[in-house]
């Protein structure tokens, strides 16, 4: 059997590369992507400690399904925001929105 | 009749594998490579008669002799039109993405390819049998719509990008209903395993005859997955020419085609399982062989349903198309999946259930279909006052 | 041992696939990569024999966000190539800081701990125990969440929608 460390290197790597992503993309996009890769990242955790420690009590798939919920409402509100976006302003990029600023 | 038991013939082939002295891992790859290769060529070779099948559908409703030249009566003619496309020039235009437009074909033909290995041909005849099967068959139908987009975008031409627009529109509309109308059967079986979902209905009491109503909704949806008229829009010859395929040529147009002509088999074979009692029929108990005839014929009168009203109706507009996905499948798909799981626990015998069942199902199709024709009279009379 | 190299080989595919996601510059190739990606970590959940989760990570992720994401991309389309640099100007820190995290995590979570594994095989009848939790145990962060998505539903739909002026 694979060891569970390796699962959790995966989902760590998935989480940081995410992480860089996030930081370092300017288009809104670009960062609900490294959004999702550090949710799914979390997801592979969730269920390797599912499948490796308590494989008889189902908390670990019921914690995941609802990640995979909030992800999907997540993304679905986040790219009304940014069609929203682009229709006022033209643009998507997260440096550019900068209203408040006056 | 032992010998044309598939369950026998089965255990007898792994008794042959056993006796080479081969180890289990080895059996279970030999295992997988050969039903592959059964599914494939079932697959395929249904492909090409369901092609013939269409263009003589569709030459007699137009009162046409359809194909006539090559082998008997035409049969051979999708082979020779095969042949053709891949002895054709493969255009890929300059300034498409080269990677994604070369990589939807295929995911779209693998996306339905995918989806024969749930499907019980016939008792114990099943690929893989597994828990989620029904889930698993909505999973896959949504790559195929990734396949689309990708197709669309990456061809770099305005028509195939509204082909694809278009796409995603309608495919992911008409998923709602269709898993709406699928999850009715599931409700009720209590079980995703195509195969158990067949072996609930014994007797002759068949989820589409018990539950018309979400058989013919899925049986609309389904129409309109498959980018059939009417709801063909994100094809479309005479307004996008061709959608998202427009700039495919040769192989990779056929790949499409199949990819279409493969969908729609496989719809009709999940409709004929989840609605139509799969493989059963008379004497199937006695002959299990016979299982296989009876999913074929079942699948194929589906199949032939589509091409008639393919061959029949006019085109939706898009707005009329998303506000019947929107505003006439959904609530009734949400009805149904309700009045299922009230009566699957309805503490009465199955055949007192199974009738009021069926009775409340044409019930709920005779009110909607009042609703659709009040309001179609209404916009035939305020368009002829206007 | 064979499931050690279908292991090392999704993996790959995955991490890779995510690499190529936060680098391209073009979107809509990073798009496609996060699909792979998508795959990748179902694939992993079939060998974790979480096939619900798979399944659902196929339904969910590749059907509904990808796709939610290609859309979107299409629709801001003037950001898709040349005009502007996908990266800004801390992306060196990010890089830098995202490296150390990393290692940290690694070094940490995945080689100091000691994780209480037990090899115990998956029950068969998981579904259906996963069906009853979700109303039974759990009823309320699954009826939260079913709320969640309705106000998303409903959200979503008032923020694109093209307002009259």
């Amino acid at each position: 059997m694979v060891p569970l460390s390796w699962y959790l290197t995966v989902a760590a790597l998935l989480f940081v590369l995410g992480l860089y992503g996030v930081l370092s993309r300017r288009n809104a996009v670009a960062i609900l992507m490294g959004v999702e890769l550090m949710l799914n990242a979390v997801n592979i955790n969730l269920i390797a400690f599912w499948r490796y420690t308590r494989p008889d009590n189902v908390a670990g798939l019921v914690f995941a399904i609802i990640v995979l919920t909030v992800a999907a409402a997540e993304a679905a509100v986040g790219l009304a925001l940014f069609i929203a976006l682009y229709r006022l302003r033209e643009t998507v990029n997260v440096d550019e929105i900068d209203l408040l600023k006056g | 009749m032992n010998f044309l038991d598939p369950r026998i013939l089965g255990e007898g082939w792994n008794h042959f594998l056993n006796s080479l002295g081969l180890s289990s891992g080895w059996i279970v790859l030999i295992n997988g490579l050969v039903v592959t290769l059964i599914l494939l060529g079932l697959g395929l070779t249904s492909v090409l008669f369901a092609v013939w099948l269409e263009r003589k559908v569709a030459a007699r409703v137009q009162d046409r002799l359809g194909p006539n030249r090559v082998g008997p009566y035409g049969l051979v003619q999708t082979v020779a039109d095969a042949l053709k496309l891949l002895t054709k020039e493969d255009i890929t235009p300059d300034n498409a993405e080269r990677i994604s437009y070369n990589l939807a074909p295929g995911l779209a033909v693998f996306a339905v390819l995918m989806l024969l290995v749930v499907i019980p041909f016939g008792p114990g005849l099943v690929g893989a049998d597994i828990d989620v099967g029904v889930l698993y068959i909505v999973a896959m139908g949504s790559v195929g719509i990734m396949a689309i987009l990708m197709a669309g975008w990456s061809s770099n031409n305005k028509y195939a990008l509204l082909g694809g627009f278009r796409a995603v529109a309608q495919l992911l509309s008409y998923e709602i209903p269709m898993i709406l109308a699928m999850s009715v059967p599931v409700l009720f079986a209590g079980t995703m395993k195509m195969g158990e979902l067949v072996e609930r209905q014994a007797g002759f009491r068949w989820f589409g005859v018990v539950m018309p109503a979400a058989f013919f909704l899925y049986f609309l949806a389904a129409l309109a997955e498959n980018e059939r008229t009417p709801f063909d829009l994100l094809e479309a010859d005479s307004e996008i020419v061709a959608g998202y395929h427009i700039e495919y040529s040769a192989m990779k147009f056929a790949w499409f085609f199949l990819a279409f002509f493969l969908n729609t088999l496989i719809l009709s074979a999940i409709a004929t399982t989840l609605f139509l009692g799969g493989w059963r029929g008379p004497f199937v108990e006695q002959v299990p062989i016979l299982g296989i005839f009876y999913f074929l014929a079942k699948s194929f009168v589906l199949v032939f349903a589509f091409m008639w009203i393919r061959a029949t109706f006019p085109r939706l507009r898009i707005d009329q198309m998303m506000a019947f996905a929107w505003k006439v499948m959904v609530p009734t798909g949400l009805v149904l999946v309700l009045v299922a799981a009230v009566f699957a626990k309805l503490p009465v015998a199955p055949v007192v259930r199974d009738g009021l069942l069926f009775l409340v199902n044409i019930i709920i199709l005779l009110v909607v279909a009042g609703f659709v024709g009040r309001h179609l009279r209404l916009q035939i009379t305020r368009l002829s006052e206007a | 041992m064979v499931l050690k190299v279908v292991f090392l080989l999704i993996s790959l595919f995955t991490v890779g696939s995510a690499f190529m996601v936060v680098t391209h510059r073009n979107l809509f190739s990073s798009a496609l990569f996060l699909v792979a990606s998508f795959f990748g970590v179902a694939a992993l959940y079939v060998l974790l024999e979480a096939t619900f989760l798979a399944v659902a990570q196929v339904l969910i992720y590749v059907g509904a966000i990808a796709t939610l994401i290609v859309f979107a991309i299409m629709l801001t389309r003037g950001m898709m190539s040349g005009r502007t640099s996908p990266r800004n100007d801390q992306a060196v820190w990010a890089g830098l800081s995202s490296v150390v995290l990393g290692l940290v995590l690694l070094y940490v979570v995945v080689y100091r701990v000691r994780w209480p594994v037990v090899e115990k095989p998956v029950p068969p009848d998981t579904i259906e125990r996963l069906g009853s939790a979700l109303v039974g145990p759990y009823v309320i962060p699954f009826e939260i969440a079913s709320v969640l998505l309705l106000a998303a539903l409903i959200g979503a739909v008032l923020i694109a929608r093209e307002r009259e002026i």
